[in-house]
């Protein structure tokens, strides 16, 4: 929640940046994005060795005689690495490949100990899918999956405080990845947040990653390039890493449309390149580049065989998917009558739904109240408090109590938010905080009739402009008995029982 | 198809091997014989035939997503050129 919140902000910054900018051109550019999303799947153990994939390990003590490429070491893949790309395979309906092939992609850097990185090239294990991504002003648009494929992480460098040296930790080496590959078919940065995030949200609900982007499990890299609007040839483009935020992407991407399009107007050539996001400075700048840097020298892995898939193995992942958020957020519209914002921002993620259905099932109805407190109080809270649903203060059990309490009358919605905050600071159930604050909301119609009676004695003059026919003197009536309540009366009581004894006595 | 010198110091780079500069006309002749072989054999009809990924005619094994590997470091790292605080240290890399 916290990441969409930022994310919308820096939406309308950047389209009131990007109007302005534009108004003045002679010629329409229309920006041609493709994303590589980097997915580290939630296995246990490495994609082809037996060493522990858990994040934050003290260095190397994760690093085995596969993952650091002793000789004589052979890989032995990992049945839980591939069930987890066949089943984002099956969710995007791809063509999940019975046949695919590993492949060596060779490069030299000290992260990469055997001096090649084991992917897949020619037969990836997910071929061709679709997802359908939310456009901002409504409306959908498919988005197509041109591939994913099953690959091991390198380790990390370190840079600093090694007197000129780099440090090595190879812990990551070996972890899986499954690279997403999309089709060119974005054309703006939103467009393109819109669809990270759909694959963000389908991998948690798939359980087969934990998409946390600090710890770099769920890392984006961008191709881009623009053209004349209204033209089919694709222009020269660049790929921009090292975007680890929703934000960045967002940002770096209407960075560097707006750079490539400064850059033709003005009669020059974008040159394909490699450049890094800088989120300090909000720019792209070139890699320092070697020549023969993309000259990975493909070639099948001898050390593998063909990955072979039955009809029947693939059926039984098929068996194991949950219920996709495309289904869920069509079934929250028409089982809950929740608008589609609603159901969109419910279904965002597994945990929050799961959350939003809980406290329905808890309450025993009310969706739509229960929407609402989900969203905007718990939001709200969990936002300020930059915490995770899963980790909220407040439980789904725990909030139904209180919405059952603002259902059968015991407080208003005003109170209600009072006790909601003591909840959250851990003071207790919904019942023994509306006790313990005495925040009972009075819905006996006697003493309410009482209190009335006492405002209207109070202020007879008021109550002879009233019957006069000043009309506008029934919400001071109205203030003075909640006043009086120590706004404790149920307002809605008071507004009927108060309209009656003015009334009658006129 | 004939490599030239050039061709040969950039394939030497990417493989990082070093070579003498008087033994390249020797690698230039040798490398291009053997491209001539798949000239060769790029001449044959290959309409049809799926590409052989593996000698072997077998699928791969897989096994169950266990953690069997135990920390091993000092072992490992006992034959490292050098280390510092549980990292191998390397000439520096940065981009």
């Amino acid at each position: 929640m916290t990441m969409q919140g930022e994310t919308e902000m820096a939406a309308k910054h950047l389209s009131s940046d990007r109007s302005a900018q534009r108004t003045d051109r002679s010629v329409q550019w229309e920006a041609v994005i493709g994303l590589e999303i980097h997915a580290q799947l939630a296995t246990r153990s490495k994609i082809f060795s037996g060493a522990s994939t858990a994040y934050g390990a003290e260095p190397n003590t994760q690093a085995c005689a596969v993952d650091l490429g002793l000789p004589g070491v052979l890989p032995v893949l990992n049945e839980g690495a591939v069930r987890m790309a066949v089943k984002f395979g099956l969710a995007i309906g791809a063509e999940v490949a019975r046949r695919s092939v590993f492949a060596r992609k060779n490069y030299f850097y000290p992260d990469l100990p055997k001096g090649y990185q084991i992917s897949q090239y020619e037969l990836p294990i997910v071929r061709g899918g679709r997802v359908t991504i939310q456009l901002d002003g409504g409306g959908e648009k498919e988005i197509g999956v041109t591939r994913a494929h099953l690959e091991e992480d390198a380790g990390k460098s370190l840079h600093e405080d090694f007197h000129a040296m780099s440090g090595i930790d190879l812990n990551r080496a070996g972890t899986p990845l499954l690279e997403i590959v999309s089709e060119p078919d974005l054309r703006s940065p939103q467009e393109a947040v819109a669809y990270a995030k759909k694959i963000h949200t389908l991998v948690r609900y798939l359980e087969i990653c934990d998409g946390n982007m600090q710890e770099g499990s769920f890392r984006v890299d961008a191709n881009v390039s623009v053209r004349p609007a209204g033209s089919h040839a694709f222009g020269t483009r660049t790929e921009i890493k090292n975007l680890n935020s929703f934000r960045f992407l967002e940002r770096a991407l209407a960075h560097e449309i707006e750079r490539q399009i400064e850059v033709l107007e003005s009669g020059g050539a974008v040159v394909q390149e490699t450049r890094l996001y800088d989120p300090d400075r909000n720019e792209t700048r070139p890699m320092r580049t070697k020549e023969e840097a993309n000259d990975y020298r493909y070639f099948p892995d001898p050390d593998l065989l063909p990955l072979v898939l039955e009809e029947a193995y693939i059926e039984a992942v098929r068996a194991e998917l949950p219920e996709l958020p495309d289904a869920r957020r069509a079934r929250f519209v028409s089982d809950y009558g929740l608008p589609a914002y609603d159901a969109g921002v419910l279904t965002a993620s597994r945990e929050l739904a799961d959350y939003y259905e809980a406290v329905v099932a808890a309450v025993g109805g009310e969706p739509k109240l229960c929407a609402n407190w989900v969203m905007v109080e718990l939001g709200g809270a969990l936002n300020r408090a930059g915490v995770e649903i899963t980790a909220s203060p407040v439980g789904p059990e725990a909030l139904a109590g209180l919405l059952r309490r603002i259902l059968d009358g015991t407080v208003s919605g005003r109170a209600a938010k009072e006790v909601f905050e003591a909840m959250w600071a851990g003071e207790g159930d919904a019942d023994a905080i509306i006790e313990a604050r005495g925040l009972r909301q009075i819905s006996d119609a006697g003493a309410i009739e009482k209190l009335i009676d006492e405002v209207l004695a109070a202020h007879p003059q008021q109550l002879a402009q009233y019957r006069a026919g000043k009309d506008k003197l029934f919400g001071f009536f109205v203030g003075q008995v909640m006043k009086a309540s120590g706004g404790k009366a149920n307002p809605k009581q008071v507004n009927e029982l108060l309209r009656r004894k003015l009334d009658a006595g006129g | 198809m004939s490599l030239g010198p050039d061709e040969v110091r950039r394939i030497a780079w990417l493989a990082r091997v070093a070579i003498r500069e008087e033994d390249i006309p020797d690698y230039a002749r040798n490398l291009s014989r053997i491209l001539e072989l798949v000239e060769q054999m790029n001449a044959a009809d290959t309409e049809g035939v799926e590409p052989l990924a593996h000698p072997l005619e077998l699928p791969q094994r897989m096994r169950p997503d266990e953690v069997t590997e135990e920390d091993r470091r000092e072992r490992y790292q006992a034959i490292a050129p050098l280390v510092e605080r549980g990292l191998y240290l390397v000439p520096r890399v940065i981009e």
